[in-house]
């Protein structure tokens, strides 16, 4: 489904990524862990098209998406939530949700000045059926017309999900989505996660606390300081060495 | 129904609207233009010359230099698109100066001498017509795609074009149609003031817009409404203290921009009087039987 080849990105002299590859199979639930500053998000970057890599090519349903812009990429089917929560302010939760239809649908400025002011376009009650449907789906349909700062924090984080999945997208990317939330939303965010597998979606899923994604990974890439320590499924990964000695010890 | 006085006061104030208008639109994408005192020479000098040397009628001619400015609005937004703050402001300072100053030598438009004996066409009903028509374009794009798409941009751009919004094909139509705003406002302008030169026009006329809409605020439209009718009539009514009235305003200015830095009208008023209220929004979106 996808595929990164060979990805570096420096930011000036810095070297955030070094020579990554990266391979996600269709409907898999694959997870991205390492120590803060490992090149996690900057990797999600460069899948989703934000920041241009130094060398590297990514390469999504066979097609070289290397040079393509963000919304090219997000109507190709890649989707995302963000590590520092990106909502749009001035919108309520639903229209954030419907935000994220803008990329299936097409109506332009001028049909907003000719429909009619009174009922609204069969495109428009679309988007909102799709929308209340996955404010629904993430468990947050109560909270449609709320503005998304007067939301709880776990709440912004399925909030954010709800506008990724209104996206259609075929490759979900979550940016540590269990950041800040408790034992028990974890467990339901858990749970959420598996539901949008079972939609027929593939996930890619940041998670800087490994624990987590032991049991909901069918498998996982560790990185640190921007390269690959190891890969495989989470009995694997739980047993290299490699893993041990330069993520487990460090917090533990 | 008003004095001779009180009117054009009324007919300015319209003019100012649809100019605070056409800042507060590219300002609601994030771009903060200084081009449309130049736009607005486009649509002045094209009606203008359209009405006095072709003898077009009036409205076609106001319509045509409402267009041709929005096309020179959406040539001049593409190096506008990657540009931001004060680069952006600097950029767009330039395009209206470009604007003027090529009216300025341009001679069929009059060139220095500037453009005389256009007929009086402006009056309050044509412009508070554009204005209405203006205001219910903004009521009915706020709760649309591109409502939200142009809502997601002026925020947080980066993001928005991760969620599929194409940032130069909504940037531009934004600039394209912010422009033609101000090509109508500039042929309201020239068929009420009947003289029109390139001095009225250019980083100046950018300028004077600024303060109305600066006053009144640029987070919701209703800003632009407000600050241009304060701007218009408070120094009218300090005339009785005749010297020291534009001091006056002058402080008046400074005192509200550190009392209130994002203007009279903001998103939490407007939210709170309910010019947005939940119960008007639900008509529009009927919820659909289950
Ligand atoms: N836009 C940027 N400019 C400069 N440095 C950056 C930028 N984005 C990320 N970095 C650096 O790259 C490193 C990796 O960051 P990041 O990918 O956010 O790590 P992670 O998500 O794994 O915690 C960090 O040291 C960060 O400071
Ligand atoms: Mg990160």
């Amino acid at each position: 489904m996808l595929e990164v080849r060979s990805m570096s990105k420096n930011f000036g002299g810095f070297t955030a990524l070094n020579d990554l590859n990266l391979r996600i199979e269709k409907g898999q639930i694959h997870a991205l862990i390492g120590p803060n500053g490992a090149g996690k998000t900057t990797l999600f970057n460069l899948i989703s098209g934000s920041v241009p890599p130094s060398s590297g090519e990514i390469v999504f349903l066979g097609k070289k998406i290397t040079g393509s812009r963000p919304h090219k990429r997000a109507r190709l089917g890649i989707g995302r939530t963000f590590q520092n929560i990106r909502l749009i302010r001035t919108l309520t939760a639903r229209e954030n949700v419907m935000l994220g239809c803008h990329c299936w649908t097409k109506a332009g400025m001028w049909s907003s000045f000719f429909s009619s002011p009174i009922r609204p376009s069969a495109e428009e009650s679309e988007i909102r059926r799709c929308a209340d449907g996955y404010l629904e789906f993430v468990g947050l349909g109560h909270r449609a017309d709320m503005w998304p700062h007067a939301l709880a924090y776990g709440e912004q984080r399925r909030l954010e999900i709800a506008r990724a999945l209104s996206m259609e997208p075929k490759l979900v990317l979550l940016d540590e989505p269990a950041a800040g939330m408790n034992p028990q939303e974890t467990q339901e965010l858990n749970t959420l996660i598996r539901r949008i597998v079972d939609f027929g979606k593939t996930i890619l899923l940041i998670e800087h606390d490994m624990k987590m994604v032991m049991d909901i990974a069918d498998r996982i890439t560790v990185i640190n300081y921007g390269q690959k320590i190891a890969e495989g499924t989470p009995l694997e990964v739980r047993t290299n060495r490699a893993v041990i000695e330069a993520y487990l010890g460090e917090g533990e | 129904m008003f004095s001779e006085y009180t009117e054009s006061l009324f007919i300015m104030a319209g003019i100012n609207i649809i100019l605070g208008f056409s800042f507060y639109f590219p300002r609601s994408a994030g771009m903060f233009s200084m081009a449309q005192g130049g736009f607005m020479a486009i649509g002045a000098f094209i009606s203008a010359a359209l009405t006095v040397k072709l003898g077009m009628p009036f409205y076609p001619a106001l319509l045509i230099g409402g267009i041709v400015a929005g096309i020179v609005g959406v040539i001049a937004g593409f190096p506008a698109l990657r540009i931001k703050g004060v680069y952006l402001l600097l950029l767009t300072l330039g395009i209206s100066e470009v604007i003027r100053i090529f009216f300025l030598n341009f001679s069929y438009t009059g060139g220095v001498a500037g453009l005389g004996g256009i007929q009086l066409h402006t009056n309050l009903w044509n412009v508070y017509f554009t204005v209405a028509i203006l205001v219910y374009f903004f009521h009915r794009l706020a709760p649309t795609r591109m409502g939200r798409a142009i809502a997601a941009i002026g925020e947080d751009e980066e993001a928005a074009e991760m969620m599929g919004i194409d940032l130069t094909v909504t940037k531009l139509q934004v600039f394209g149609i912010s422009a033609a705003m101000s090509g109508l406002a500039g042929g309201f302008y020239a068929h009420y003031s009947l003289y029109i030169t390139s001095d009225n026009f250019g980083v100046a006329k950018s300028l004077e817009i600024l303060l109305p809409v600066l006053m009144g605020g640029t987070e919701v439209f209703w800003g632009a409404i407000l600050g241009s009718f304060v701007t218009t009539f408070v120094p009218e009514w300090l005339r009785f203290i005749q010297p020291y009235r534009m001091m006056i305003f002058g402080f008046i200015i400074v005192v509200m921009m550190i009392l209130r830095p994002q203007g009279l009208v903001d998103r939490s008023l407007v939210s709170s009087i309910g010019l947005r209220l939940r119960s008007i929004r639900l008509l529009w979106f009927p919820r659909p039987a289950p």
